[in-house]
């Protein structure tokens, strides 16, 4: 295959790419956008092997690295539980990072290279220098939230003294060794600076993502696939591929506009939540306490009393959060769902664009517990029809339902837009104990006239209300 | 503000357009309410309960127009009635715009406000309970099942008697709207056999859970058109749709007509050969008389003997129950004024925001306002923007909800990207150069891609563009085994080879295992 044709190839592969992506806008069109993504890695990589970049002594070690990689990541993709989606989305992460690290190592120490004049060869090792620190920091980053998110590690944001001067002096360092890296007469002599800025970098990543709090996890996940879409674009530059350049471009844009969705969601400014910690950026959080504290008791519900509600109610509405997922509730629900519309109660689901650990988490569950996506509602289009719902009823969700963000300033979730169950006739809220959510805020909605509190693990309250239901 | 509620002149109209249960209502919200003296009268309210629920009796229409800044009507005004009206004042009731154009000029000539409730967006589920069209609707096919049983010369339930047997009366309805649906409970209810067809397969299930039986047409096609009515059929379908017509006219006792289309003459679907078939002594009830009639026999505001079939084609039907009627009618318009006062002060504000309302404003202070563009249905496919709207939020915290950014924003945007672009340009050489350009476009290009991808698609976006950013692999690929010449020297190929490869394991996993788990989860999402 002639270099021209590799080319046209890869213009073939970026095309399909953005198809794929496109795709999705729709449940119907994704499964195609899928099978575009597919094809276009297949010409991609096809044109490379056979390409005039690739000499036959390759092509073994090609496919033995292929078929052992492959067979991981298919079995992996088979094995894993749609609860667990976003560790596991978070673990790829960390191996393209790895991998641009990995590539830009590689890079460097080969001398086949030849740059004619001296500004390219220094662009070509600025480019070096950059991919390995985004690698760097995707890897690392993307372990420690693949450890927050399975439990490994806990969820409260380490907070260090001083963290952002921290970030500061770490950023500087990796400046000054890229001066020195920059100036070193060969490999040797530059290998000390590149390694003690990987280093950095990996700090850098750990350090991130650790002051990040669990309920900004979305935000962190997805800013995470944005970067590892950068390390494939500094690779391209590195290694002057234009495919790699598009496609890491792609990625990058696409992980970056869903950060930015998911941060306007929480009402929360990017720069604060990637600075870490809650309200930190937002003034004094500890303004709520003592003043917003919460009056009235709680009205626990049984839940027999609650299938009772529920069959008696026309209009009813779901919505769902992180707990759900812990408890592996989804299938539960749905046959609740079911036996509902049956009976003729008209169900939805209110989906908040947060709830869950990664975007789209909840849509994903329900849609694996076969509930019909036309009844699973985004926040804007149901907060409207909360007065006319006679039931709503929450499962394992805080914050998104936390009234006090639109009745208490001082909170410290102040402004984020929140799905208003409070404004159906009755609420149900079933949770495991008082506890706040994530956020660390306590929530009136608990303690209003209309509330019900459903206290257990939401599984086996829920097996229960079906029980209740079917009798 | 004032809302003034005059009597219907329109002949045989017996409804008002406000009860005085609703009046107490609309002075909580802050208004005050005056009546024309006799408004309630035909429906059974005499000025006593108004002035009983604080409302202002006036003696002549004239006062009542004059003073009002809001007008209650059930019928749309005459003439006379818009010269009355206040330049400038909110006129509410049923308008009719696309047969009345002489009336919208008057209106329009008034400076006035003018919401017509039979152009409510029927299908926003928030607008039912300001449905007025649904809740006459509902009125008139219970009053066609009563209007039958008083032509019909037998009883509706089947007995046995020691008198002897009794069958029970056949009714068929043609229509499953909310008139149809309306009837067939009452008819079933009284313990006749109702059998029931429409062209929207969909409500079958409705026509099941009130007692009826659907009748199918045999022909494969699906009617429903836009706003919960049916649209016209094709040919085929009005040849089989004819047949079972004819079927099922000659078997009933009584036959009720509800099919109304909307902005065009009522279908013909009973024919005088039909009505020639049938019982002497049956009924027929055509609810869409006043548009010409389901019926070819039918005459519009009488009940006519044909064929020894009584053929009833009253147009006041809902006026006959007045009492009822009003009070539907005056809630649907509470429920109205509530939306358009939601600060409770007595102040009508028309927020164009509000899909219902929109909908409802053909004339906002004498502009034309109508007909609204469609409202977007509540289960459109999502908004890509989650555009929230968060109150309270503090300045400089996230950005807007999906408004322009300000101009100072842009211009700063826009400067700091030109400065960067000239030391772009000014410093790179132009092999870079080449590669910057692909970059720059793709991001644009990703950026407007992904601004399309649906929110609850957000989770299969991340892994299938984690499974793409596998391409990474390619950098491996040519660092495995690139043609050497032979001036490289001391060339670690071992190592680059063994990092090459490694990488390039990773990658696979990436790739292979994030398009399979996309597979995986696209596959759940069905309808």
């Amino acid at each position: 295959m002639t270099s021209s044709l590799a080319t046209v190839s890869y213009i073939g592969a970026t095309i399909l790419f953005i198809l794929s992506l496109g795709g999705l806008a729709h449940p119907e069109s994704a499964r195609r956008g899928n099978l575009f993504g597919i094809v276009g890695m297949t010409i991609a990589v096809l044109a490379t092997v056979l390409g005039p970049q690739v000499t036959s002594a390759g092509i073994p070690w090609i496919v033995g690295a292929l078929a052992v990689g492959g067979a991981i990541g298919l079995i992996a993709a088979k094995k894993v539980q749609m609860t667990q989606m976003p560790e596991l989305v978070a673990l790829m992460h960390s191996l393209v990072g790895l991998a641009a690290c990995l590539v830009g190592f590689a890079s460097y120490v080969d001398t086949s290279a030849v740059f004619p004049t001296a500004a390219e060869k220094a662009i070509h090792e600025v480019e070096i220098y950059v991919g390995i620190f985004i690698g760097a920091v995707t890897f690392s980053g993307s372990l420690i939230a693949f450890g927050k998110l399975s439990g490994k590690i806990g969820g409260k944001p380490l907070l260090l003294p001083a963290r952002h001067v921290l970030n500061l002096v770490g950023l500087l360092v990796v400046i000054w060794f890229g001066r020195g890296f920059l100036n070193a007469h060969d490999i040797h002599a530059g290998m000390t600076p590149l390694l003690v800025m990987t280093v950095i970098a990996l700090l850098f990543g750990i350090h991130m993502v650790m002051a990040i709090g669990g309920a900004d996890m979305p935000v962190v996940v997805s800013m995470l696939n944005s970067y590892s879409g950068w390390a494939a674009a500094a690779t391209g530059f590195m290694l002057s591929n234009d495919l790699l350049i598009v496609v890491g471009a792609l990625v990058g844009s696409s992980g970056a506009i869903l950060s930015y969705i998911m941060c306007r969601a929480m009402n929360r400014n990017f720069i604060s939540v990637i600075a870490g910690g809650f309200g930190s950026g937002a003034g004094a959080p500890a303004a709520a306490s003592g003043a917003g504290e919460p009056q009235g008791e709680v009205t626990p519900i049984s839940a027999v009393d609650t299938a009772e509600l529920l069959r008696e109610a026309k209009s009813v509405v779901i919505v769902p959060g992180y707990g759900m997922a812990v408890a592996q509730a989804q299938h539960v629900v749905c046959e609740i769902v079911n036996k509902l519309r049956q009976s003729g109660v008209k169900v939805r689901f209110g989906i908040h664009p947060v709830a869950g650990r990664m975007p789209g988490h909840m849509n994903v569950l329900l849609a694996e517990a076969k509930v019909p996506y036309d009844i699973v509602l985004e926040m804007d289009e149901i907060n409207d029809d909360f007065s006319d719902t006679d039931v709503a009823m929450v499962i394992g969700a805080n914050d998104i339902v936390n009234p006090a963000a639109q009745e208490d300033p001082g909170s410290p979730i102040a402004g984020m837009p929140v799905l208003e169950v409070w404004k159906a006739k009755t609420s149900i809220v079933m949770k495991r104990s008082m506890a706040s959510g994530y956020a660390g805020v306590d929530n009136p909605l608990f303690y209003k006239e209309n509330n019900r509190m459903l206290f257990g693990d939401a599984r086996k309250m829920l097996d229960e209300v079906l029980g209740a239901l079917s009798a | 503000m004032l809302i003034g509620v005059p009597r219907e002149t329109a002949s045989g109209e017996k409804r008002v357009a406000t009860v005085p249960e609703v009046v107490g209502k609309l002075i909580k919200l802050g208004f005050s309410v005056a009546v024309e003296s006799g408004a309630g009268a035909a429906a059974n309210f005499s000025d006593e309960d108004y002035r009983a629920a604080g409302a202002e009796v006036l003696p002549g229409a004239a006062d009542v127009w004059g003073r009002a800044d809001v007008v209650f009507k059930v019928r749309p005004p005459t003439l006379d009635e818009v010269g009355l009206l206040r330049e400038g004042a909110t006129l509410i009731g049923f308008v009719w715009p696309a047969q009345h154009p002489e009336l919208m000029q008057a209106l329009q000539a008034r400076r006035a406000t003018v919401l017509a409730i039979d152009c409510l967006p029927r299908q926003l589920s928030r607008a039912q309970k300001m449905d007025a069209l649904s809740s006459m609707a509902g009125i008139s096919g219970y009053r066609a099942v009563v209007e039958a049983a008083n032509a019909f010369g037998r009883f509706f339930n089947g007995q046995i008697t020691a008198a002897g047997k009794i069958p029970p009366a056949k009714v068929f309805i043609a229509g499953a709207g909310v008139a149809g649906l309306a009837a067939i409970g009452t008819a079933a209810n009284l313990g006749a056999v109702v059998r029931a067809n429409d062209t929207r397969a969909e409500v079958a299930d409705q026509v099941v859970s009130l007692g009826g039986e659907f009748v199918k047409v045999d022909y494969e096609e699906e009617g429903s058109g836009g706003g919960g009515y049916a649209k016209v059929m094709s040919e085929g379908f009005q040849v089989a749709q004819r047949e079972m017509y004819a079927r099922e006219t000659k078997d009933a006792d009584i036959v009720i007509t509800t099919a109304l289309i909307p902005g065009k003459p009522a279908p013909r679907l009973i024919t005088a050969e039909m009505v020639q078939t049938m019982k002497p002594g049956s009924v027929i009830v055509d609810l869409a008389a006043e548009q010409g009639g389901n019926c070819e026999l039918t005459v519009p505001g009488e009940a006519v003997v044909r064929h020894g079939v009584t053929i009833i084609g009253y147009t006041d039907l809902v006026s006959r129950l007045a009492k009822q009627s009003s009070t539907l009618y005056s809630n649907n318009l509470l429920r109205m004024t509530e939306d358009l006062c939601k600060a409770k002060d007595g102040n009508v504000v028309v927020n164009f925001e509000d899909d219902a309302i929109r909908g409802l404003t053909v004339i906002k202070a004498g502009e034309l306002t109508w007909p609204a563009p469609p409202p977007k249905l509540p289960a459109a496919p999502a908004k890509p923007k989650a555009a929230a709207a968060p109150i309270t939020a503090p300045k400089g915290h996230g950005h807007g909800a999906g408004e322009p950014m300000s101009a100072t924003t842009l211009a700063v945007v826009f400067g700091i990207g030109a400065v960067l672009f000239l030391l772009v340009g000014l410093y790179a050489p132009a092999a870079f150069l080449a590669h910057f350009t692909v970059f720059v476009l793709a991001c644009f290009v990703g950026y407007m891609v992904v601004w399309n991808v649906t929110p609850s698609l957000h989770t299969p976006l991340m892994s299938v563009t984690n499974a793409i950013s596998s391409i990474i692999a390619i950098g491996a690929l040519v660092q495995v085994a690139p043609p050497l010449s032979d001036s490289v020297v001391d060339r670690p190929n071992v190592l680059i080879l063994g990092l090459a490869v490694f990488a390039l394991a990773l990658t696979a996993v990436n790739m292979f295992g994030g398009f399979a788990v996309t597979r995986r989860m696209l596959a759940m999402f069905r309808k």
